[in-house]
């Protein structure tokens, strides 16, 4: 499995939205993307990259492609 | 049964004092004890003389509690090596007077990043392990002081008022994933420390304590031994004082 795919992985399943939904979601705009969510979110993408992400990071981690984004450049995760 | 066999344990500030005291009766108790210190090396003999005495492990993590990154290095080789967490206690802390009118914000800055942002830092990453297992026990160290008040002390006193609250907040808001959060204000404990004050003082104060006597760090270590083990498993949020009833 591609990282891009784990990622979308890791979103639909905490999130329990369909693949196609993740592009272009943001942090609070669905029910179960609310804080509780987001801290579950950040934990299953700890597991799934073996990780530990800065608390500076997940109060950034704003949307889908910010995640992506913040994965790539400050924990070395290639897409 | 020990009390905390196997248990997965991270104590802050264990070099010396209470701290050493706590390393000590969790290896007693069969726990797996991460013992930080912030001096390299400092800690490596007394690590590994608990380790052979009670046949656990014992591994020193060095680290200023202060240093956010090194926390999280810690709490990741944690993670790495026993993939849980089951007790944190926050230990390591800084004690700096100054009277009324000579505190500067120097001061301030200095006691509250190591008596307070430090626990916050290391509560918030010890739940990234333990809100996954679903379980787990913290425990900070206040201080009678933080419940009293006491004069000269007044940005120690509220750095440890701060533990507190902090202990009061987080055990609120991390029951549900059954992580129970619980302090302990020591009283006036037979330290080093405690020591450096003088015969004369140390005289003084005994009249302040009912009980007669200086608690001793192994007083303070049993009861992170309880908080830390489940004999404790329906307490939280509590401010365990221990101090021989003695007043400040």
């Amino acid at each position: 499995m591609s990282n891009s795919e784990k990622y979308l992985k890791v979103f639909v399943d905490t999130l329990e939205i369909r693949s196609e939904e993740a592009e272009g979601l943001k942090y609070n705009s669905i029910a179960n993307w609310d804080s509780v969510g987001h801290m579950n979110l950040v934990a299953a993408l700890e597991d799934a990259f073996d990780i530990m992400m800065d608390t500076d990071d997940i109060i950034d981690f704003s949307s889908f492609e910010k995640g992506k984004e913040i994965l790539a450049s400050n924990y070395s995760i290639e897409f | 049964m020990k009390l905390l066999e196997k248990k997965v344990c991270l104590v802050t500030g264990t070099s010396r004092g209470i701290g050493g005291e706590i390393v000590k009766r969790f290896a007693q108790e069969g726990a797996v004890v991460y013992a930080n210190a912030r001096k390299e090396g400092s800690i490596d003999e007394s690590s590994k003389h608990w380790e052979d005495a009670y046949g656990t492990s014992v591994v020193p993590v060095y680290f200023d509690v202060t240093d956010e990154n090194g926390a999280k290095q810690a709490i990741m080789k944690i993670k790495k090596e026993q993939g849980r967490l089951d007790v944190l206690v926050n230990n390591a802390g800084i004690m700096k007077d100054s009277v009324i009118g000579m505190i500067s914000s120097e001061l301030m800055k200095e006691v509250f990043s190591a008596n307070v942002f430090s626990v916050i830092s290391l509560i918030q990453l010890a739940n990234k392990l333990m809100g996954r297992q679903k379980s787990g026990s913290i425990i900070n160290l206040s201080s009678i002081v933080g419940v009293e008040g006491s004069a000269g002390q007044l940005v120690y006193s509220a750095s440890k008022g701060a533990v507190a609250a902090i202990t009061k907040a987080a055990a609120k808001e991390l029951a549900i994933n059954n992580i129970r959060v619980n302090a302990i204000a020591p009283g006036m404990i037979d330290t080093d420390l405690f020591r450096s004050i003088g015969e004369e003082n140390i005289e003084r104060n005994l009249k302040q304590i009912k009980m007669g006597r200086l608690g001793s760090t192994t007083d303070v270590a049993n009861a992170a031994v309880f908080l830390a083990s489940d004999l404790s498993s329906y307490i939280t949020g509590q401010i365990l004082g221990v101090d021989g009833e003695a007043s400040v």
